[in-house]
């Protein structure tokens, strides 16, 4: 019995029995199709079908969306997510494909939308059946994200609104966007406000979501251009003006800082996917040749490899202390160290399995002698959208230097 | 058998530790420790091994020396998380003493079948040290230029810690049976010391030669006695250097927020901030891996020796960078011998090396995970 099951309480326990028996008969197992790395990459129609099944499932199951209330399509427990992930993680499921809709969108509407907006998309969200992309970024709007221009003007009760947002991930399958906005262009952060919007049902009415093709040649994410789009003002989350404010609940719910727990599955191990992981640039170095013997003989490499296995192991247990309040000096200190790591730890690992592959590794994807197929040197290139993406890793070192740290704000 | 995921460190352990962490400020702030051990700035001064002394019985009465004793020794048997969690405070006040050696010995001992006699003695308050390293500087207690014959001990072990400090010896020695752990008095007839001249302030060291000294035999396997006990003795070191890393960054930071140029605080400027974000990140790292390490040691034994490993490894790391950045971003005011830094700086570049630097352990870690090139 592990330390989080000793800790249980009488609910966890009981829902905690209810989601290994519904595993053990309802796992999908092995995909149909070839999975992308991550929910963010998914980029055809039968991949998104796959994937929203096992969320829908998961969710009719009562393992998503556990801790919202019933009243909003959820299962009305307490603390429970935190169990059904730990199940879902134990017992090898997918990822969930609704992951900006589950990880920002669902908390920023349960903490900032009128009740009846929120009984209305919640349940949808929560199952899967609609997916949500987030328009927050924009071509003058990176790292300073204040400093968006798309605007919405005031018409009664209409809102119509111009503007050009970017790298918007999930956007050719998403039926709603989470939209950070202007409303007024004299004030920077007070001018701002905050709206969800339907696109799928407005494609060509307004709304425009064209791919954009990342370095790596795959597309995955997009532009989306908004021309006179009437949404009404029952759209808007919290107060004219607080959208800024809004934003924080967003982004800290996707930093891992929120109240609510983000459903979460994971860790299923097809023979399909790939990651840059220690162990994977073992395999690579003990099948590379080189010299008499192979990459994994060689001194300066086997430092480096051991390194990044050092790196990994303590990753994982930064996530381990961080939910034991006696061994951290301040509270959210390792939370938000945690995307600045895992970037760039993948990053590294992707670059150094590249330096074993050698020669090797100028081969691509479509080529037959292309080692691991060619996932490292895709792996490499897809990790700058890891540390780029969701607040640069400048971004997050000013948040930890600041929030943290308490220096003074470099802005 | 599995970890528990709090590491195992309970309410007792928290309690410790911040009763440590108080003792430590209380008795020896660092502008005292300063006064105490960097009275004299001499490039050339013999070290003079300074340390409060008067302290010592009252860490005695507080159970500190007997963390690591079984009680059936009559120690207080604590779990490794107990041991990381002081001397991660102990670290964090540079403090200087034989607290440490006097845990590591506790560890070699009572992985030995006959140490319960030497460990009541530490368990009475007696300080101790291990002496088993060679002139060329080899961690491994099989390299000892020490022999014994007829339990009298001969020759000279190098790089011994606190000698100056600790009452009792531990020594390995070459012997009839082969390795042989031998116990006696630092002021037994037949023991010289000689102290080295070391460039951290806080810490004294020392080359030791016997000559037909007598000393008590330890029952028991030297080889296997040290090889059990040493990752506990690298998650003391990585225990030590975390707490002194984060006192390199809290420092460092406080000094970024008062001290001004250009009509800003030093850490409004990215190039500062985003250095000390570093060194955060990284304490961190080492942080994490030392009571992973400790965890297994109380609870996952088989894979203690690969946790330890990667706990010396990251923590020797982490003090080259963090002592190396705390110096460079209080710019000039670091770099000379009034500003406490430099005890912090001295004392981690001692232990980076001590009992294995990175490259060492993670040359060990190569061959536990890549297998080993034939």
């Amino acid at each position: 019995m592990s330390e989080s099951e000793r800790k249980d309480s009488p609910e966890q326990a009981e829902f905690r029995v209810h989601c290994r028996d519904w595993l053990r008969e309802n796992h999908p197992g092995e995909p149909s199709v070839r999975l992308p790395q991550s929910a963010i990459e998914i980029m055809t129609e039968p991949q998104l079908h796959w994937l929203q099944a096992w969320q829908k499932a998961a969710y009719d199951a009562g393992l998503v969306g556990c801790d919202y209330p019933e009243a909003v399509g959820g299962g009305g427990r307490t603390d429970c997510q935190r169990v059904a992930n730990e199940e879902m993680q134990a017992a090898r499921t997918p990822f969930l494909p609704n992951v900006i809709g589950l990880g920002m969108a669902a908390p920023t509407l349960f903490y900032h939308a009128q009740e009846p907006l929120k009984e209305r998309l919640l349940p949808r969200l929560l199952s899967g059946e609609d997916i949500w992309c987030q328009g927050f970024s924009e071509p003058g709007a990176g790292s300073d994200l204040a400093s968006v221009q798309t605007f919405a003007e005031r018409r009664g009760d209409r809102w119509v609104i111009n503007g050009h947002k970017v790298w918007t991930s999930l956007a050719h399958f998403a039926e709603w966007m989470i939209l950070l906005l202007r409303t007024d262009k004299s004030h920077k952060y007070d001018g701002l406000s905050y709206f969800v919007v339907p696109i799928r049902s407005a494609l060509g009415k307004g709304v425009t979501v064209r791919p954009l093709i990342k370095i790596t040649g795959e597309t995955g994410f997009n532009e989306v251009i908004f021309e006179d789009l009437e949404v009404d003002d029952s759209y808007r989350l919290d107060e004219l003006g607080k959208g800024w404010q809004v934003a924080m609940t967003t982004l800290l719910h996707e930093r891992g800082g929120g109240e609510l727990v983000t459903p979460r599955s994971g860790g299923l191990t097809a023979k399909t996917s790939f990651s840059p992981t220690a162990r994977n640039l073992r395999t690579l170095a003990q099948e590379t040749p080189r010299g008499d013997g192979t990459a994994a003989d060689d001194p300066l490499l086997r430092d480096r490899i051991v390194h990044q296995f050092i790196r990994e192991e303590a990753l994982q247990q930064n996530q381990r202390r961080s939910r034991v309040p006696a061994l951290q000096d301040h509270p959210m200190r390792l939370q938000l160290q945690y995307k600045l790591l895992i970037s760039e730890l993948a990053q590294d690992t992707a670059r150094l399995g590249l330096e074993v592959a050698g020669p090797a590794s100028t081969l691509y994807l479509a080529d037959e002698h292309a080692p691991a197929g060619g996932q490292w040197p895709l792996a490499y290139m897809n990790s700058y959208g890891m540390t780029i993406a969701a607040g640069t890793s400048e971004i997050q070192r000013n948040i930890l230097g600041e929030r943290v740290l308490g220096l003074a704000k470099s802005k | 058998m599995t970890q528990p995921t709090n590491f195992g460190f309970g309410d007792e352990c928290a309690l410790l530790k911040d009763s440590a962490r108080k003792f430590f400020a209380e008795h020896l702030p660092v502008d005292r420790l300063h006064a105490l051990v960097a009275a004299k700035p001499d490039a050339e001064a013999v070290s003079d091994a300074a340390w409060r002394e008067d302290l010592w019985p009252a860490m005695v009465e507080l159970g500190w020396t007997a963390l690591a004793i079984p009680e059936s020794a009559g120690g207080l048997g604590l779990p490794a998380v107990a041991v990381a969690g002081l001397l991660e405070e102990h670290g964090r006040a540079a403090f200087p003493g034989p607290l440490a050696a006097t845990l590591a010995t506790s560890y070699v001992l009572a992985a030995a079948d006959g140490g319960t006699a030497a460990l009541e003695e530490i368990a009475a308050g007696r300080s101790a040290t291990l002496a088993f390293a060679s002139a060329a500087g080899s961690w491994d207690p099989g390299d000892t230029a020490v022999t014994a014959k007829g339990g009298r001990l001969s020759g000279t072990a190098c790089y011994v810690q606190e000698p100056r400090k600790a009452e009792r010896l531990l020594v390995a020695a070459r012997d009839e049976a082969g390795l042989g752990l031998y116990w006696l008095a630092r002021d037994a007839a037949g023991v010289a010391l000689a102290p080295d001249t070391i460039v951290d302030l806080t810490r004294d060291q020392g080359r030791i030669t016997f000559d037909e000294a007598v000393a008590e035999p330890v029952a028991g396997n030297g080889h296997a006695a040290f090889h059990a006990a040493m990752p506990a003795l690298w998650m003391l070191l990585a225990a030590d250097m975390v707490g002194a890393g984060e006192w390199q960054l809290q420092t460092t930071v406080e000094y970024a927020q008062t001290r001004k140029q250009f009509d800003r605080p030093l850490g409004f400027f990215q190039a500062v901030k985003h250095q000390l974000v570093d060194v955060m990140t990284r304490v961190d790292e080492s942080k994490s891996l030392l009571y992973n390490a400790a965890c297994a040691l109380d609870h996952e034994p088989e894979k203690a020796r690969q946790l330890a490993h990667m706990a010396k490894a990251s923590a020797s790391a982490m003090a080259a960078f963090a002592s190396g950045r705390s110096v460079q971003c209080h710019g000039g005011i670091g770099f000379t011998w009034e500003c406490y830094l430099h005890l912090y700086f001295k004392r981690q570049k001692h232990s980076e090396v001590l009992w294995g630097d990175g490259a060492w352990h993670r040359a060990r870690l190569a061959d536990m995970l890549l297998g080993e090139v034939a």
